[in-house]
């Protein structure tokens, strides 16, 4: 690497550090403010949130957390690409189906809660399909309009080539949507993420989201600090490497 | 016919019969009256429920707050992304952090933001107002990237004041991105306050779903769900028709 190189990455290092450090301050400062009763300061959080990952009762709530989660983002991947290739195959269909669902990502889910609960009853599948109703649309979305958007020129070739199908979905369209795919899976990863947290929050026993609402439901103050640090820089850290990814697929 | 018609009727179609099919399957008790009542029930319930004064102290409660944390989130978001279009090192800074932004789940916030500030409708506008402001932010920086450098050279030519090729260059050129970003912040500030109001709070539209839900009143509660779900459509449908209109006047000009 040469020195130049080596001088802006100490900068741009320099300048995550300030932000991490500006950051602290905010909190120490909120934490001034509002006391022990609000929140915990940073320094106790991290030593009670090391300590929570050390007990095996935080694993279970982890764990129940992590499979309702990956049930969601598997059914939200799948459900969202076939959906997607589907409508952007179906111009028409697509052309209809596009505003009626940009509508539906913009209602606040939330309030469709009781309906999911009375649907699927207390428990992991009622978890899943509000993680699923959260992330299941951006993927729709992006897959829609990355194939809406694929160079005419490709499909015609495939025609050409009297490719079936199921061989143009594989070998045409797949790999000509890739980047914009992974950009809708990132966005879908994160919604599933909120889905299946506030599905927690409200009806279940067990969860992160539970954690933290019982937490404060208890007053207990430290756990829920606690919890909320772990599940913020576990979205952070997944959301950097899809991101490192993504950009990635977007440049080759 | 043209494209376009049959477009749209086709979609008012599928909107029509996917309701008018709930409400058969509702008729028919195919789906259980326990799980969902048929949307004819619930227009006539919601038509009741206009009639009393509660819904319009919630209604007044929620959209003023969503106001206020639109409001907040439009300037601030604007402001933030004007500054940090004009500080590359600073943008370079926060561009990652913008980028995972909405990867963070917010809502586990708002139990933390009702202990900083009360259970009052501070924390239902902050909720609101962080959760928008990114966007506004981000299609700011957008909108500023796309100025054509044509334009601002143009500018310069015609020594216009910094603030005169601000107003008559550089916004009119940003325009579509900024209103990107209006409508983005409106949809996260509504999704942001009813969430919030339905965790926790004692007012509201979505507290009000809340309460009849644990109160086994499924009747107010599908006739407020259908309010919010019609007025957050028709919210994105009136934008989206100023949009277009916007967007064919520039076409022409």
């Amino acid at each position: 690497m040469t020195t130049q190189a080596w001088s802006g990455l100490n900068t741009r290092l320099f300048d995550g550090l300030v932000l991490v450090a500006l950051f602290l301050a905010v909190w120490q400062g909120l934490y001034e403010y509002a006391g022990d009763s609000a929140l915990t300061s940073p320094l106790t959080t991290l030593d009670y949130a090391s300590s929570l990952m050390k007990t095996a009762n935080f694993w279970t709530h982890a764990q129940a957390t992590l499979v309702a989660f990956a049930y969601a983002l598997v059914i939200s991947i799948v459900l969202g690409i076939v959906l997607g290739l589907v409508l952007g195959v179906q111009r028409f269909s697509g052309d209809v189906a596009e505003p009626i669902l940009v509508a539906l990502y913009t209602i606040p889910k939330i309030t469709l809660y009781p309906l999911i609960l009375l649907i699927f009853g207390l428990g992991v599948s009622a978890k899943v399909a509000f993680g699923v109703i959260h992330g299941v649309i951006p993927i729709i979305l992006f897959t829609l309009n990355a194939v809406k958007n694929i160079n005419p020129v490709l499909i015609r070739t495939s025609r050409v080539m009297r490719l079936s199908p199921w061989q143009t979905a594989s070998t045409v369209l797949t790999p000509a949507v890739m980047p914009e795919l992974i950009t809708g899976v990132r966005v879908g990863f994160s919604l599933t993420m909120l889905g299946v947290l506030i599905g927690e929050m409200f009806a279940s026993q067990r969860g992160l989201g539970f954690l933290i609402i019982n937490g404060i439901n208890l007053h207990n103050v430290r756990i829920t600090t606690a919890v909320i640090l772990i599940v913020v820089v576990f979205a952070i850290l997944a959301n950097g490497l899809l991101l490192a990814f993504d950009k990635r697929m977007h440049r080759g | 016919m043209t494209r376009n018609a049959a477009i749209s009727l086709t979609r008012v179609a599928v909107i029509v019969g996917s309701v008018l099919l709930v409400e058969i399957l509702c008729q028919r008790k195919i789906i259980s009256p326990l799980v969902m009542i048929p949307p004819s029930e619930m227009a006539t319930s919601l038509w009741r429920l206009f009639k009393t004064q509660k819904i319009w102290d919630d209604i007044a409660q929620t959209f003023s707050t969503v106001a206020l944390a639109f409001v907040l989130s439009v300037t601030v978001g604007f402001a933030l992304g004007a500054i940090i279009h004009a500080l590359p090192r600073v943008r370079r800074a926060v561009d990652p952090l913008l980028a995972s932004y909405y990867s963070i789940p917010f809502f586990v916030f708002y139990p933390l933001l009702i202990a900083l500030f009360g259970l009052n409708t501070i924390p239902l506008i902050v909720i609101g107002f962080v959760f928008a402001t990114a966007a506004m932010v981000i299609s700011t920086l957008t909108g500023l990237d796309r100025v054509p450098r044509v334009m601002t050279k143009t500018a310069r030519i015609l020594r216009l004041s910094p603030t005169r090729a601000v107003w008559s260059v550089t916004l009119p050129s940003a325009a579509p991105y900024l209103f990107t970003g209006l409508k983005l912040a409106l949809a996260y500030s509504f999704i942001g306050v009813i969430a919030g109001e339905f965790i926790l709070s004692g007012g509201g539209l979505g507290f009000s779903i809340a309460y009849a839900y644990n109160d086994f009143d499924s009747q107010t509660m599908y006739a407020l769900m259908m309010f919010v779900l019609v007025i957050a459509v028709v919210m994105n449908g009136a934008l989206h028709l100023w949009e277009q209109r916007m967007l064919k006047k520039r076409a022409r000009a």
